[in-house]
């Protein structure tokens, strides 16, 4: 595990949430595991002593308005290291800092509070309460907070709106479809305004048509309130399309942190680059890691730095010469030689 | 042989051998022949050895219930003030539904307001079932008030019904509050499951003894011993229901913000209600069971009826109220039903406000008419329908014409069968028996099961009940085998049919939410009093499981193994014998413990037929008040039923781990 594997978080915005050094380890003996010196930490030390390292020394930091996807297969880890995020799980050892305040240190009422304000989650199996409507459901978590009943009824419904299940408001959970019952949770965990959201593989139970209806609906969610959200899948085309950081994570390690372009390109390890085999390059890379610097004032062809190859593909075939590189103001940057970028297209497909 | 060695306990007796069973045998044999060598102290234990843990028991009781006091408050008057607190509710329960406001006695009686008339609560009892059902269960439901109302049964039904109502709310109550704490607290939930499974095998008695002694006879003693009776299944589906409320929305409420407080009441009782809800009407038929036995300590209703009539010999006038307790049983248990399971599904909004006016409308409207027209407050008796006559015929003429025929059967099973297997068992030494269990026990589940046995056993022998233990176990082995003999092969029969499924399902429940004492009756008509007639009512009450479990059994063969026999050629018998059998013999082991539990629990019952076992230990010491062998007595009932659970339920695992699972 180097740093060179690890993305920091963008310099140009605040970090919000870090972990440092977390280890949640389950057995018998959980409580005895603080006490062992580094080299017994191991995966085969703790085996040897019926412990599982569900969660071994993570660390990272989260900015604002980041998505930050935690990705692995079944049992790497992922939805312990979350809910250690949230202290649904104590963690072993490490710390879990909010705005730089250690969450672990936090007395059983501050927590709640914590939760009750400043977090969301969406859960994989939606976790609707079946003796509630969709308006009560929804509007749950802000009676939990204390609010008059029609202030919260009226949230509520505007939140029926923004998931877009106008009309279905007094339906109960059993008469809805899946794809319906998680627009529910979302607009439940969406209820109270959370700085941060949680989301433990909301759409794996779902169709695919459906997830990716609902990826949109999450990415238009947290772009338009900036909100941090930390979201766990299995599904790599799912982390590529709404991540901004990836983290991998293999038998409770996470192996390496970056963008789904970093993965593809500079995989940690063999494992990662297992799991990136299939991803067709020009899907990951952006315009800006293969132009170059010089700018062409007169180029009439211009393309965002920040878009994947793919993304200008049909630009890129249509006509020839070099294309203009801009910024997301629209000031040229660079260029883009038409050749690299085909080539680049032409590769993994 | 190497594989009786001492070190070679539970699973190696799974491989099988002839010699096996042989070596069983012979050391079975053994302890026979050794138990008439024994020195006479080690056959029959000598009175002076016997613990006196009955007077001990009894003086403990007397005691505390008269002499004793908690902060400086005498138990006996704290017990007083509550059973005239209990008081209260139960008589306004009364006065609604059976008796009416009146002032005064005899001829200054002045009747001041009238009870809900039968016909007000008969329709709303309608309407509330064609709603929450549909029209049969409505009709089924009309049905059963007019054949209480115009059989001159209402009074006693109503009497019988304000019980039950308060049992199931304090119990209900009282159950919820116990099972939250369980299952918060892990640490005290094995001491309650502890205390309730003892609690789930103590005989019905048993219970009114304790508070017949603390509160008097009486109604509010038998409300007591009722709320005491129907605890332990409420405690269990809470406890269950709690637990099987989903992780993820436990994590929900945490993400929420969620108090203790909020987490409970907003999320895990309203998710747990569909499971609580099938919890409920287990106590309801539980508590309605309870009732009735409970009219031997002044409860009335009913069972009183019921009472009453079998000590007249009135068969007739005894079948009617027992009738009448079967339709108050099977409505209550459908309705229970049916509202379970429409929590379970979800399906709510089937009882609306316009629903709630109008059955307050039927209940108001013939209740103000009764005024006028007092035929409405209660059926005159002058029109009352009886069929007693009609039944007490029928008795006469069975006896007069068939009396012969009937008492040929009698006679010769008792000679035949019952008597020997009596006096076999009540010569058995008790040493004997106990090591015989302990053999059994080592065998099976090695040296901890052994040692329960054995420790079980000895409880018996040390009280001094064990004569009595053995007269138990004669009539509950007849019974239990006439039970399996006829139940088991039925339900065999019944799973290759799946036509009959729905129709027996139907009949087995309704089987098994009948009152105990109802059992009695059809015995007691054709056969009189004694051990066959017991005999006879224990064996009905216990054939429900037999049949069930194995209908169950026979249905869950895994199918490629039939299919496999199928395809090397087996015949049906074959097929029968090599796969469906050995695949369902699991089940029908848990089968016959469960048939062997009904049968435990009904042989207290049977005691008021005259028979000479625990049971009429128990039944006797309560007619005579006598609480400490009472309980005793009642205990080592539960020693027997927890031995047999003990033996088969490691059976049934042992045979389980070489067949697969079991189905229920
Ligand atoms: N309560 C527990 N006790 C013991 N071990 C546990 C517990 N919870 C999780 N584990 C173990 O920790 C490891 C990580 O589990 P986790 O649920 O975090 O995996 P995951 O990556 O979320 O998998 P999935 O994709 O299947 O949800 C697994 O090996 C699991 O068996
Ligand atoms: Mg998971």
């Amino acid at each position: 595990m180097s740093d060179l594997h690890h993305r920091p978080a963008p310099a140009d915005r605040p970090v919000v949430l870090s972990a440092r050094s977390v280890w949640k380890v389950f057995g018998e003996d959980e409580a005895a595991f603080r006490a062992r010196p580094g080299p017994n930490r191991a995966p085969a030390a703790l085996e040897r002593d019926g412990l599982v390292g569900a969660v071994q020394e993570a660390s990272f930091d989260i900015a604002r308005g980041e998505v930050f996807v935690i990705m692995g297969l079944s049992g790497s880890g992922k939805s312990t290291l979350l809910r250690c995020l949230t202290r649904l799980i104590e963690p072993t050892e490490g710390e879990i800092l909010y705005h730089g305040e250690d969450i672990l240190k936090l007395p059983e009422k501050p927590l709640a509070e914590l939760r009750r304000t400043r977090m969301g989650m969406v859960f994989q199996h939606f976790a609707l309460l079946p003796n509630r409507t969709v308006l009560g459901n929804i509007a749950f978590p802000l009676e939990v907070q204390g609010m008059a009943r029609a202030e919260a009824e009226a949230r509520a419904r505007a939140l029926v709106e923004v998931v877009g299940l106008s009309g279905r408001e007094d339906r109960m959970p059993s008469q809805l479809s899946g794809g319906q019952q998680q627009r529910v949770g979302i607009a439940r965990s969406l209820a109270t305004d959370p700085e941060f959201w949680f989301l433990d593989e909301p759409f794996s139970a779902l169709d695919p048509l459906i997830r990716a209806d609902l990826q949109a609906e999450v990415l238009r969610l947290q772009r338009e309130h900036q909100r941090t959200a930390i979201f766990v899948t299995h599904d790599l085309d799912e982390a590529i399309r709404l991540a901004d950081r990836i983290a991998i994570m293999e038998s409770g390690r996470i192996v390496q942190i970056g963008t789904a372009e970093d993965l593809v390109t500079r995989p940690a390890t063999d494992y990662v680059r297992r799991f990136v085999a299939k991803v067709p390059p020009a899907k990951v890379i952006r315009v800006a890691s293969l132009m170059s610097a010089e700018v062409m004032p007169d180029a009439v062809e211009t393309v965002p730095a920040a878009s994947t190859i793919a993304a200008v593909a049909p630009r890129l075939v249509a006509g020839s010469g070099p294309l203009a590189v801009t910024d997301a103001s629209g000031l040229p940057v660079g260029c883009l030689d038409r050749q690299t970028a085909l080539r680049t297209l032409a590769e993994g497909v | 042989m190497a594989d009786t060695s001492p070190t070679s306990p539970a699973h190696q007796a799974g491989r099988t051998g002839a010699g096996r069973y042989a070596a069983c045998a012979a050391a079975v044999a053994a302890l026979f022949v050794l138990a008439l060598l024994l020195p006479p102290a080690l056959r029959d234990l000598p009175p002076a050895a016997v613990v006196p843990l009955a007077d001990w028991t009894g003086d403990a009781l007397n005691w505390f219930a008269r002499e004793a006091s908690i902060a400086g408050l005498p138990v006996s008057g704290i017990t007083r003030a509550v059973a005239s607190a209990a008081q209260w509710p139960i008589e306004a329960l009364q006065v609604l539904l059976a008796d009416g406001w009146a002032k005064g006695a005899g001829f200054n009686r002045v009747q001041i307001a009238p009870p809900l008339s039968w016909a007000g609560i008969t329709m709303a009892a309608a309407l509330l079932a064609w709603r929450i059902s549909g029209r049969g269960l409505g009709l089924l439901t009309l049905g059963a008030g007019l054949y209480l109302a115009l059989f001159g049964l209402w009074t006693s039904a109503m009497t019988t019904l304000a019980s039950v109502l308060l049992c199931v709310i304090a119990a209900l109550a009282i159950g919820l509050g116990i099972g939250i704490r369980a299952y918060r607290t892990p640490s005290v939930e094995p001491a309650v499951r502890a205390v309730l499974n003892v609690m789930q095998t103590v005989p019905i008695f048993s219970y009114l003894l304790p508070t017949l002694l603390l509160f008097g006879y009486g109604p509010s003693a038998a409300l007591f011993a009722t709320v005491v009776y129907a605890l332990p299944p409420m405690v269990h589906a809470t406890v269950l229901a709690l637990r099987a409320v989903p992780a993820e929305t436990l994590e929900l409420a945490k993400m929420s913000g969620c108090s203790r407080h909020q987490t409970l009441w907003k999320v895990e009782l309203p998710v747990a209600v569909p499971r609580l809800a099938i919890g409920l009407n287990q106590v309801v038929m539980m508590t309605l069971n309870m009732v009735i036995i409970a009219s031997m300590i002044g409860a009335g209703g009913l069972g009183y009826d019921v009472l009453r009539a079998l000590r007249r010999l009135d068969f007739g006038a005894g079948f009617e109220a027992g009738m009448g307790i079967v339709v108050l049983a099977v409505v209550l248990d459908r309705l229970t039903q049916t509202a379970a399971r429409n929590r379970a599904q979800g399906r709510t909004g089937l009882w609306t406000r316009r629903d709630s006016l109008l059955a307050l409308a039927l209940l108001a409207v013939p209740t103000a008419a009764s005024l006028a027209v007092p035929a409405l407050a209660a059926w005159p008796k002058a029109l009352t329908l009886t069929t007693a006559p009609f039944w007490n015929g029928a008795v006469s003429v069975i006896n007069t014409h068939f009396y012969d025929a009937l008492e040929a059967v009698r006679a010769s099973v008792l000679i035949h069968v019952m008597n020997p297997l009596r006096d076999g068992l009540a010569a058995l030494p008790w040493l004997a028996g106990v090591l015989a269990l302990a053999l059994a026990g080592w065998r099976l589940g090695g040296a901890r099961l052994a040692g329960l046995l054995a420790g079980l056993s000895l409880f018996v022998v040390l009280t001094g009940y064990w004569q009595a233990a053995m007269g138990s176990v004669y009539l509950t082995l007849l019974a239990v085998l006439l039970a399996l003999a006829v139940g088991m092969p039925f339900g065999i029969w019944a799973a290759g049919r799946p036509g009959l499924r729905h129709g027996i399902d139907l009949v087995l429940d309704t089987l098994q939410t009948l009152p105990t004492l109802v059992y009695l009756l059809p015995a007691v008509m054709l056969f009189r009093n004694g051990d066959f007639s017991a005999l006879i009512a224990i064996a009905s009450y216990a054939i429900a499981p037999a049949v069930r479990y194995a209908m169950a059994g026979m249905q869950h063969v895994p199918s490629e193994r039939l299919e496999a026999a199928a395809m090397a050629g087996c015949s049906k018998w074959q097929s029968f014998v090599h796969v469906r059998l050995p695949a369902a013999l699991p089940t029908l082991l848990l089968g016959v413990n469960q048939t062997v539990m009904m049968a435990l629990s009904m042989l207290v019952i049977a005691a008021l037929v005259g028979t000479r076992e625990l049971g009429q230990d128990v039944f006797t010491a309560l007619s005579r008040g006598e609480t400490g062998p009472g309980i005793v007595a009642g205990l080592c009932v539960a020693c027997i039923a927890l031995s047999v659970d003990a033996i088969l339920k490691s059976g049934a695992s042992r045979a389980a781990r070489h067949q697969g699972e079991t189905h229920v």
